[in-house]
């Protein structure tokens, strides 16, 4: 059964056409890569799904209801969560800080609530421990590496309990030693059941790591295959638009 | 897995605390305070002291409500007239009700006339946050348009005459307000307590990691579920209530208030922030700095008057502060690099 489904989603601003008709469905414990060259509407059908916009065209149902999210806090709340490509982190806060940023642990004193800083700083710890970072979780996001910020932004969607996570870009700005992680991290992901969408340009990433793979041009789906289906020539020849479609 | 081999541990000195701003402008105030009292014996006497102490406080109560806005990305140029206004409602509500029946109970008038102007402190506040967080009007323009109109109303409700505190209660008023406890003057005890309370709300709660991530990026906050607005139109009233204090207090200390109270007094207000290291840009600052800040500029102006510098020349210093601390602030990050 899918826990995602995505009838003909179209999506236009003024002239343009982001989107249109786009249909697929993402099952618990699937990754698929979602490809396509810079404008083909990756970004705008990730934010419809994410709740930032609701879509012009088309229905979208998830865990088996029907669903329009005017707002991301309300996809949010129905399990699904996006890591973005610059990765929403406040600076000026600590990574712990920053995972639990929305939704604080408090200690009790009396009848005041105040900040856990220590169960935080510790269960962020432990997360960092399962995504095997080197991320420590008092250190100030300014202070720290592309991959150790990837590795916080992470940790926050686990923290959600996500059914559905959405990565932009994950392994775009992270160490060689950090992408064969993250990519054994998005694989423990399916083990629990958690669907993943990947937004990549990497191509081996996609291969390496993926069930399936969905192709957009010009803000349609060109192609929905699985992985074993296929190979990164198609895929190239189909973003470039060599290959019209498979 | 964790070997970060190439990593030696910070010396104590070069640590996240002891490098902030704050911690070069209290070093810069304890030098310059040693400076003066070598130079001119009057500035280590208790009367001189307590005068510092005094006056320092009003100001670094103000800037307690200014740094949370700042730390926000904010700021809020009305705080001076607040001041005022607050403190004209306060006079005006001690007459009003000083000729009811409530006279007969004690400390009624007094409770409900700083209320009151508590309350027009944080009315303003809250009309500068509905404008700058719901409608989205930038902080600047809009608490400056604020700062006249509510020094027009100053003028108007006083038509420019100074509003005398008499009557019931006013000198039960004058010891709240001016007083001394255990020795100490009670504004600074005031300011003790609210910077502590900030403290608290800042760095123990959540509403106040809010305030530092919106600050930090409002963008992020807004998409992890930080409620903005209300945060935003928050630190505005926190503002107008941290002026109202203010003002209530200089009132009680002038016993009348004058419509051009606390004239120009924003631009001091938010100095004393600046200096004491919250940064203009949002995502920095804290109760210490605004202490600090405030302490360092009532310093300088004691200064100034013991070493006998014409008064018009203060305005001059301590705008060349404000240059000085941001480029050592500006100098700080550099060699942080």
């Amino acid at each position: 059964m899918a826990l995602l489904e995505l009838h003909g989603i179209g999506k236009s601003y003024g002239a343009v056409q982001a989107l249109s008709n786009v249909s697929f469905s993402i099952a618990p414990g699937e990754i698929v890569g979602l490809m396509g060259d810079n404008g083909a509407g990756k970004s705008t059908l990730v934010k419809i799904v994410a709740g930032v916009f609701p879509p012009s065209e088309g229905t979208m149902s998830f865990d088996g209801r029907d669903v329009r999210f005017q707002a991301p806090v309300q996809a949010r709340s129905a399990g699904i969560e996006v890591v973005h490509q610059d990765l929403a982190l406040a600076d000026n806060l600590s990574a712990a800080a920053n995972i639990f940023l929305g939704r604080e642990l408090h200690r009790r004193f009396g009848l005041i609530r105040l900040l856990d800083h220590a169960a935080m700083e510790q269960r962020a710890a432990q997360l960092f421990g399962e995504l095997k970072s080197e991320t420590r979780a008092a250190d100030l996001v300014r202070r720290m590496s592309g991959g150790q910020r990837q590795a916080v932004a992470i940790a926050r969607t686990r923290l959600a309990n996500a059914k559905l996570i959405m990565m932009d870009e994950p392994t775009a700005a992270i160490s060689v030693r950090q992408i064969a992680e993250v990519l054994a991290l998005i694989g423990r992901l399916r083990e629990a059941g958690i669907a993943v969408l990947l937004i990549s340009h990497r191509m081996p990433d996609v291969f390496e790591v993926c069930d399936r793979v969905v192709v957009m041009r010009r803000g349609r789906v060109v192609a929905n295959k699985s992985i074993a289906q296929s190979s990164p020539q198609e895929v190239t020849g189909l973003i470039t638009g060599a290959v019209e479609a498979a | 897995m964790s070997d970060f081999t190439n990593v030696r541990p910070v010396s104590w000195h070069a640590r996240g605390g002891l490098t902030s701003q704050t911690a070069y402008v209290a070093l810069a105030l304890v030098l310059l305070s040693l400076v003066m009292s070598a130079v001119s014996p009057a500035f280590l006497t208790i009367g001189n002291l307590s005068n510092v102490l005094t006056n320092f406080s009003y100001l670094g109560i103000a800037a307690l409500g200014s740094t949370v806005v700042i730390i926000t990305g904010g700021i809020d140029l009305s705080v001076g007239s607040s001041m005022a206004f607050s403190a004209i409602i306060t006079a005006l509500l001690f007459r009003s009700l000083g000729n009811t029946a409530l006279v007969d109970i004690p400390g009624a008038v007094m409770t409900l006339s700083v209320f009151g102007g508590l309350a027009a402190g944080g009315l303003i506040g809250l009309v500068n946050g509905l404008f700058i967080a719901r409608v989205g009007l930038a902080p600047f323009v809009t608490t400056l348009g604020m700062l006249s109109v509510v020094r027009g109303l100053c003028y108007a409700l006083t038509s420019g005459q100074g509003v005398n505190i008499n009557g019931a209660d006013s000198n039960l008023f004058f010891r709240l307000s001016d007083g001394v406890l255990f020795g100490v003057p009670v504004p600074l005890v005031y300011l003790v307590g609210l910077a502590l309370l900030m403290g608290l709300l800042l760095h123990h709660t959540a509403q106040g990691r809010y305030v530092f991530a919106i600050g930090g990026n409002e963008r992020a906050a807004a998409l992890t579920g930080v409620p903005v607005t209300r945060i935003k139109i928050g630190v505005y009233v926190i503002s107008g209530l941290s002026a109202a204090v203010a003002g209530i207090l200089l009132g009680g200390w002038l016993g009348s208030v004058p419509a051009n109270l606390a004239d120009g007094y924003e631009l001091h207000i938010i100095a004393a922030s600046v200096i004491g290291g919250a940064n203009l840009a949002g995502g920095a600052g804290g109760p210490l700095g605004a202490i600090v800040g405030s302490a360092l500029i009532e310093v300088i102006r004691n200064g100034l008057v013991l070493a006998r510098v014409n008064t018009y020349w203060q305005d001059s210093f301590v705008g060349t502060i404000i240059i000085a601390a941001v480029c050592v602030d500006r100098l700080r990050s550099r060699l942080g690099r």
